[in-house]
């Protein structure tokens, strides 16, 4: 059944009992496990971080004020990720239709102009302008705080896409940490995260932390808007996931990120050399130029080729390891999109900044116990 | 750890069936000590009224028992306490009114009761889980607090389809308190007591008033409850 395109799931289950794991270990060699043993992956000391955005309703139906034409405004971007901050949104507008018709086919909305109104179910706001492009914008939302979030909470949907075609609900796209509503679409990795496997990496000394990233939207339909993808994304980094990114590292443990979204924060906060907690907006593209200062793993959907999440991997691994990868998702059957199968992809050897990293690797044994003081290198200080 | 434990300052508060009885006393007494508080409550013109009356506070309409509003009022309580660190499942239903034998107790009738008293709290609890997670990795003392009754203890007649939600709400909380634990997070039952409400005028209009316990004393009472969980810290690791 090798059609050459891997297949997306299109069914809304975040933890299908048959989900798969393609794992690539630092040296290039690749195996095949259950997803819901990814702990049996990791090691004692090895540090977990998640991305805890639970995802907004973002999508919402209305009209365009001037022209009476039907729209739907997919919210996607805003500066902070303060609760109260709620007003200003960057978006992006479509025609009639919903998402049962590929973002690709579906209908422009009528023309917009600074000053229109746009009524979006219990929700007015104003356009204030175009960014750009004639289907993004920056749209001011009127009312109290209170009020524009108990809107969205009732008339706002799930972005979703053509390839699944059951309507989504917020539990489909709520992740079992879901926490602080930021995220304009689901940060889909951590699908892979349940209960149960909090409870193992407890079990087996693997740490767990997490970070708020608001993950952005990943598909316009429109080639020359999905080219500005991942748009600018605020994310918060607890003080207390900084401490246990710095323990793991002293310890020799791996940190692990569940997802683009956070290595994309982590690694923004670490732009400047040190893992700073606090606020950030990342604003950097990831790819195979990045330089990796914090992440040394990351857990990742199968994507196609050419997505820019695919992009994001090839700052793991070389471009031939890639392509192996890719060979044997293919020949695997593994499933894409949100709800489909797993990667987990850790960082080659060849990227290791410097010898003492290096042999910071060769000394952890896979019965490290956790808590253990390591030789104290301190790799990236 | 969240501040010294002893103060209810900062505390962000979730609680449900918060604009009559014993609810209401909650929110009131939160909202005098210093916490951010948000409640949930069905009459969008009570909690409306609530909220003025309780400035700083936020008011949210839904209905625990429905099930499409249970991440709507999960999404509105994250926003407007920025997270949460402890959530008072309250809100409760007596099942048929007037108060029924089991055997004429309709089958929709305990459904009922177990969507609000049983269900309804379990699927908000859940939602909100992975705040609370959060809050315990921070350090803070995340708590869920589940108002329970003697119902739950004793088998008084007529009290079939409330007392069987209650007593395995009771149990609900016993298991998740020791599943949770080593997240941090801790879930308690507290049976706040005979109440002057109107859920208990509902239930037995002919009682004395002056026999039952206020809603203030029993919203004090079960705060001191919460504070003493604060010395009996989860293991957060």
């Amino acid at each position: 059944v090798n059609t050459g395109r891997l297949r997306a799931a299109s069914f809304a289950a975040q933890r299908p009992p048959q989900a798969k794991l393609l794992v690539v270990a630092s040296d290039g060699r690749i195996t095949h496990t259950e997803r819901a043993r990814l702990d049996h992956v990791l090691r004692a000391g090895d540090l977990v971080v998640a991305n805890d955005a639970a995802t907004l309703p973002a999508s919402l139906s209305g009209t365009h004020g001037p022209s009476g034409a039907p729209i739907e405004v997919r919210l996607a971007g805003r500066r902070t990720l303060r609760a109260d901050d709620v007003h200003a949104f960057s978006a992006i507008v479509f025609g009639a239709g919903d998402h049962r018709t590929r973002t690709e086919d579906r209908a422009a909305p009528p023309p917009l102009h600074a000053g229109d109104v746009l009524q979006l179910g219990p929700l007015r706001a104003t356009v204030q302008r175009t960014l750009g492009h004639p289907r993004l914008i920056e749209l001011r939302l009127e009312g109290t705080v209170d009020a524009i979030w108990a809107g969205i909470a009732r008339h706002g949907k799930p972005i979703q896409y053509a390839h699944v075609q059951e309507p989504l609900a917020l539990w489909d796209v709520w992740s079992a940490i879901a926490a602080l509503p930021a995220a304009f679409e689901p940060p889909s990795a951590g699908f892979v995260l349940d209960w149960a496997l909090l409870h193992a990496l407890h079990q087996r000394g693997i740490g767990f932390a997490t970070l708020t990233h608001a993950a952005g939207i990943s598909s316009t339909g429109d080639a020359v808007l999905d080219a500005r993808l991942p748009l600018d994304e605020p994310y918060h980094v607890p003080p207390t996931t900084v401490a246990a990114i710095e323990r793991a590292r002293r310890e020799g443990g791996r940190v692990v990120a569940v997802g683009t979204t956070v290595t994309r924060a982590l690694e923004h906060a670490a732009r400047h050399g040190r893992l700073r907690a606090g606020d950030g907006l990342a604003d950097q593209r990831i790819g195979a130029a990045t330089q990796l200062r914090v992440v040394d793993a990351i857990v990742s959907g199968a994507h196609e080729p050419g997505s820019s999440h695919h992009d994001l991997l090839r700052a793991f691994v070389a471009p031939p390891v890639l392509q192996r990868a890719d060979r044997a998702l293919l020949a695997r059957g593994y499933l894409t999109h949100e709800f489909g199968d797993s990667v987990l992809i850790e960082r080659s050897d060849r990227r290791h900044v410097t010898a003492v990293t290096s042999a910071r690797w060769a000394s952890v044994a896979p019965q490290h116990p956790p808590r253990t003081r390591g030789p104290g290198t301190t790799p990236h200080s | 750890m969240h501040m010294a434990h002893d103060s209810f300052h900062g505390l962000r508060v979730a609680v449900t069936g918060g604009t009559s009885g014993l609810g209401l006393a909650l929110v009131r007494a939160l909202h005098a000590s210093d916490a951010h508080v948000a409640f949930v409550a069905r009459d969008a013109t009570r909690v409306a009224r609530t909220a003025a009356s309780l400035p700083g506070t936020h008011g949210i309409v839904g209905d625990v028992a429905r099930k499409s509003d249970t991440h709507r009022i999960a999404l509105q309580i994250h926003t407007a306490l920025g997270g949460l660190d402890v959530l008072i499942n309250n809100a409760s239903s007596l099942g048929p009114v007037p108060l029924k034998l089991l055997a004429d107790t309709d089958c929709e009738e305990l459904e009922a009761a177990l969507a609000t008293n049983l269900v309804g709290p379990f699927r908000l609890t859940k939602a909100v889980l992975g705040a609370l997670g959060a809050a315990a990795r921070d350090g803070r003392a995340a708590r869920v607090i589940n108002i329970g009754s003697d119902a739950a203890v004793t088998p008084y007649a007529r009290w079939g389809a409330y007392g069987a939600s209650k007593a395995a709400m009771q149990h609900l909380s016993r298991i998740w308190d020791d599943e949770l634990r080593e997240h941090g997070v801790r879930v308690i039952a507290l049976d706040p007591g005979d109440m002057d409400t109107p859920l208990h005028a509902l239930a037995l209009p002919d009682a004395d008033p002056a026999t039952l316990k206020r809603p203030d004393d029993a919203a004090r009472e079960i705060l001191e409850r919460l504070a003493a969980s604060w010395r009996q810290p989860a293991e957060v690791t």
